[in-house]
């Protein structure tokens, strides 16, 4: 397959590891979430995530045409070539971090999703045509917990809060401009064009939370160009590390 | 859609009676996971199926098992592909499925007509019938399905999820 566009590949990839990451850090919550009904929701909303993943890896090596395939791509490049919004690479080892992550992840990933139904490349529209069905699941679910938890007690309402503004600085890199050529040849999804529309869904649901949007200044990101947060490497070690120990082991 | 041609193909009978690996009363064919048996003129097959969620983990199980037991009919050369589009729907599987699945215990999901996923009026508790039932979680054991609980038996169950 010829690569009309140089920053296809790159652009799919950036979908890919969004979805790969988010999901390596849903399934840190296996065995710790609250309730045993949670462990399997949390895991349930990773494997979509990762099913996700799987296709886009796969697309993004046929367009890079090198001959890599989802695994080469998850298992074998180096931090620098990850090409994920830093909103997803943290640790959230806190339940209310990771419900406000899931929100305004799900937001986005559910716009996201829905305008790659109309675009020209076919294996995206595809992957959104699945894709966007599961996420309302997770925004759905998110919704429930961030509800519960923000218009709770003081001590959730606290915590809930405290959550939002925890991961608020790193929202407005989900809406970094990509390339423009892609999004004119009708196969990228424009993420400034949706920005509003994520931005709007979070915010009635912090509204029914009795919550309040963070104020605060966005991080500077960077993550689509493969400038990672510190704790990256570690989470990508996390992952890679049976596939680089047993090069060619099957599970 | 399958052409009749297609459904009434001796590869396809085949292919039609693989389980599915995690609830397997169904089929690939009840569950409408099963796209095209296509046969060649030099008999080789080549197998279309969807997944059912993007990170079905049961792919894998039942292509293997495609390709074991159409390459034990004689079919010397087998090929299993995944095909995204069109987007499975629960509205895919089978009457006959629907009833497979009742009769097993997951409760059937309502159909969806293409539209938004929303929320059931009232599911049946697939043991005793009653429609007093509640949702405990809206992931179950697999991600087709939600756990519920039947207020009338008090039994647990699952319910095959709108998608
Ligand atoms: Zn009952």
């Amino acid at each position: 397959m010829t690569e009309p566009f140089p920053g296809h590949a790159d652009y799919v990839l950036g979908l890919a590891d969004d979805a790969l990451v988010s999901a390596q850090r849903m399934g840190w919550w296996i065995s710790r979430a609250p309730e045993l009904e949670e462990d399997v929701a949390l895991a349930n909303i990773g494997l979509d995530q990762l099913g996700q993943a799987r296709a886009l890896l796969a697309h993004a090596g046929r367009l890079e045409g090198d001959g890599r395939g989802e695994d080469d791509l998850a298992y074998w490049r180096d931090e620098r070539e990850f090409r994920c919004v830093h909103l997803v690479e943290r640790p959230q080892a806190d339940f209310g971090v990771a419900m406000a992550r899931l929100l305004v992840f799900a937001c986005y990933q559910a716009e996201l999703y829905a305008a790659l139904l109309s675009s020209a490349d076919e294996t995206l529209t595809g992957v959104a045509g699945k894709a966007v069905k599961e996420v309302a699941y997770h925004v759905d679910h998110a919704h429930h917990w961030v509800v519960r938890l923000g218009d709770g007690t003081d001590e959730s309402r606290a915590r809930m809060q405290a959550a939002l503004d925890a991961e608020w600085p790193y929202v407005e890199e989900l809406f970094t401009p990509v390339d423009p050529a892609l999004v004119g040849a009708g196969i990228a999804a424009d993420p400034t064009a949706f920005r509003a529309a994520v931005l709007e869904r979070v915010a009635e649901v912090l509204d029914e939370a009795t919550l309040s949007v963070p104020e605060v200044t966005p991080r500077l990101g960077g993550g689509r160009r493969g400038l990672h947060t510190e704790d990256f490497g570690y989470v990508v070690a996390e992952m890679q590390h049976l596939a680089r120990s047993h090069p060619g082991a099957r599970w | 859609m399958v052409s009749t041609q297609t459904r009434r193909s001796a590869a396809w009978a085949l292919a039609a009676e693989v389980p599915d690996p995690e609830i397997p009363v169904v089929t690939i064919e009840d569950l409408g996971i099963l796209r095209d048996v296509a046969e060649d003129d030099r008999g080789w097959v080549h197998v279309q199926v969807t997944p059912t969620y993007s990170g079905c983990p049961a792919m894998d199980a039942i292509a293997d098992d495609l390709q074991e037991r159409l390459t034990a009919a004689g079919y010397q050369h087998v090929d299993v592909e995944f095909v995204l589009s069109p987007a499975w729907t629960t509205d895919d599987i089978s009457q006959a499925g629907l009833a497979k699945l009742e009769a097993y215990g997951v409760a059937p999901p309502s159909p969806t007509r293409g539209g938004p996923v929303g929320l059931a009026l009232s599911v049946r508790c697939p043991q005793c019938g009653s429609p007093d039932t509640r949702e405990t979680s809206r992931f179950g054991s697999t991600a087709c399905k939600s756990l519920w609980v039947c207020r009338s038996c008090q039994e647990p169950f699952d319910r095959f999820k709108p998608l």
